[in-house]
């Protein structure tokens, strides 16, 4: 265990609330308003830990479990994940079935912790969630198998270590199509705009929102930190994707993974800020679409 | 570069089984017909002679912009902008697609590569082309969308003959261009009349217009054989 992979770790723990701030400081900026603070996830984290939790008593300990096993995957899934193509915390071969199932693992304590309340609209969201998760998740899953192919190695950090700009010139057409469905994976999973709108207040539309409306205090802080972290790691197999600079210096490549992750940040501002959300019938249809890029992506390499 | 062409037609075949705006659809058309016009630049193995590029310009300016240009009337003629049922959703037709696209691969894994020095991708891709015309036509209610469907098969058929050929003749494919023309034509005069008799484009209800067989189409005749009948008594 080298000193860098330590530091991943902790830049990942660190600076995972800074991306939502990013988002909404570009968001605000294509409407014309100054917004929030960079930083305001971490006072916003600050205040919900030093409140009290409130329990309804037709609650379980399932809803108490929900928001620290979803809080323990996400840290999990972000000691797997490497910083740029520097080392990560945990490593072995086929960690990325672990990564896509510690993914499940969170989904499902959200959603059991929402059915767990008896509350309609929470039952609704869960529903939502379900389904989105059910077509995001074979084309996150092709999306790997392919990029796994192309580099010859079955675990997270094996792949991003030997992803350079050399795979992408052999393989351009297979890996950009990688790229363009994980954004959609992107979007979908952490509930961004085209597939959920993670500013409305009207339970009706809401998808991700509406599942953690019952927590309260610390354990919505550790939904919110869960939500940031799960930004993070999937920004980070994003980035990490689409800039595999190799600078020669281990400082230099993380330089490079935090610049591709704040750009990601940046563009899902964009995105978010010159697009409608997607009527809710629509949604399994670009899911599907993006699973089908992914599919097209690996016959392209198994064909080569 | 002529992987890039070919994920591009694999990508243009997707969107045409999963869009549902016709406008959209012969504009994917067009851009089909522009890959095909470099894919048949690019392909051959000699150099590039004056009857291929004049070909290849024949070909962009009759897929990309004549046909659907027709197209276009057509469709601004029938007012319609979407294929509102077809008989098989766009989420459902893109699984096929990625199906048909997949049985592709495993055919052309089976056939003797005729051309070693083109892309593996040519072959699958064709058949994947031919295989989303044929779907197109059979799973569309619109006229106008079969007429699309018959343009995607005939772009699959020249790709595959990209694939199997080592060099494109010149005039059989001149011919089959000026077939494709006339076709196209004659779909849109038709796709006028269609509209004009029916105020719809509907190729599904057009079978009601068989000849009798033996009892009355239930759709459209229902209430004329209700007087019939009470005439009779």
């Amino acid at each position: 265990m080298r000193l860098l992979d330590i530091i991943s770790l902790l830049l990942g723990v660190l600076l995972a609330p800074l991306l939502p701030g990013i988002i909404n400081r570009t968001k605000a900026f294509f409407g014309g308003r100054k917004g929030q603070p960079v930083l305001q996830l971490y006072y916003d984290l600050y205040k919900l830990l030093g409140k009290g939790a409130v329990y309804s008593h037709t609650t379980s300990w399932v809803f108490r479990a929900g928001p620290v096993v979803g809080l323990a995957a996400m840290l999990t899934a972000l000691a797997l994940v490497p910083c740029g193509g520097q080392g990560s915390f945990l490593k072995f071969q086929g960690d990325l079935l672990l990564f896509a199932y510690l993914l499940g693992l969170l989904r499902f304590f959200t959603v059991i912790a929402a059915l767990d309340t008896g509350s309609a609209f929470e039952g609704m969201g869960a529903s939502r969630e379900v389904q989105i998760a059910a077509l995001a998740e074979p084309a996150f899953l092709l999306g790997l198998s392919v990029v796994a192919l192309e580099t010859g190695s079955l675990s997270l950090t094996g792949i991003f270590e030997r992803l350079s700009f050399e795979t992408w010139a052999s393989a351009a057409p297979a890996l950009l199509l990688v790229a363009a469905a994980w954004l959609v994976v992107f979007l979908a999973e952490n509930a961004r705009i085209p597939v959920d709108d993670p500013n409305t207040h009207l339970e009706l539309t809401m998808i991700h929102e509406v599942m953690v409306l019952d927590h309260g205090g610390p354990d919505f802080a550790f939904v919110l930190y869960t939500s940031a972290l799960k930004l993070w790691v999937l920004g980070a197999l994003l980035a990490a994707l689409a800039l595999p600079a190799r600078t020669g210096h281990p400082a230099g490549d993380v330089a490079v993974f935090l610049c591709g992750q704040f750009a990601l940040a940046v563009v899902v501002g964009a995105i978010e800020s010159t697009m409608a959300r997607l009527r809710l019938v629509r949604v399994p249809q670009l899911l599907v679409a993006a699973g089908v890029l992914s599919a097209l992506a690996l016959f392209l390499g198994l064909v080569r | 570069m002529m992987d890039v062409l070919l994920v591009l037609l694999a990508l243009t075949n997707l969107a045409l089984l999963g869009s549902s705006r016709l406008g959209a659809c012969i504009n994917t058309v067009a851009l089909q017909g522009v890959l095909l016009a470099l894919l048949s630049l690019f392909a051959p193995t000699g150099e590039c002679s004056l009857r291929l590029v004049v070909l290849s310009i024949g070909m962009l300016v009759l897929k990309a912009f004549v046909c659907p240009w027709l197209l276009r009337r057509a469709l601004r003629g029938a007012r319609v902008s979407r294929e509102i049922e077809p008989f098989i959703g766009y989420t459902a037709s893109l699984m096929i697609g990625l199906l048909a696209l997949g049985l592709s691969f495993w055919l052309s894994e089976r056939f003797p590569r005729l051309r070693p020095d083109l892309s593996p991708l040519v072959l699958p891709v064709a058949l994947a082309t031919v295989f989303s015309g044929l779907f197109l036509i059979v799973s569309r209610r619109k006229a106008l969308t079969q007429a699309l469907g018959y343009l995607v098969m005939e772009n699959g058929i020249f790709a595959i003959g990209v694939a199997l050929s080592q060099e494109l003749s010149f005039l059989v494919e001149l011919g089959v261009l000026l077939d494709v023309f006339f076709a196209v034509f004659v779909m849109g005069i038709t796709l006028f009349h269609i509209q004009r008799e029916f105020d719809h484009i509907d190729a599904d209800r057009l079978s009601s217009l068989k000849d009798w067989s033996g009892r009355f189409p239930k759709m459209a005749f229902d209430s004329e054989t209700k007087i019939l009948r009470e005439g009779h008594e």
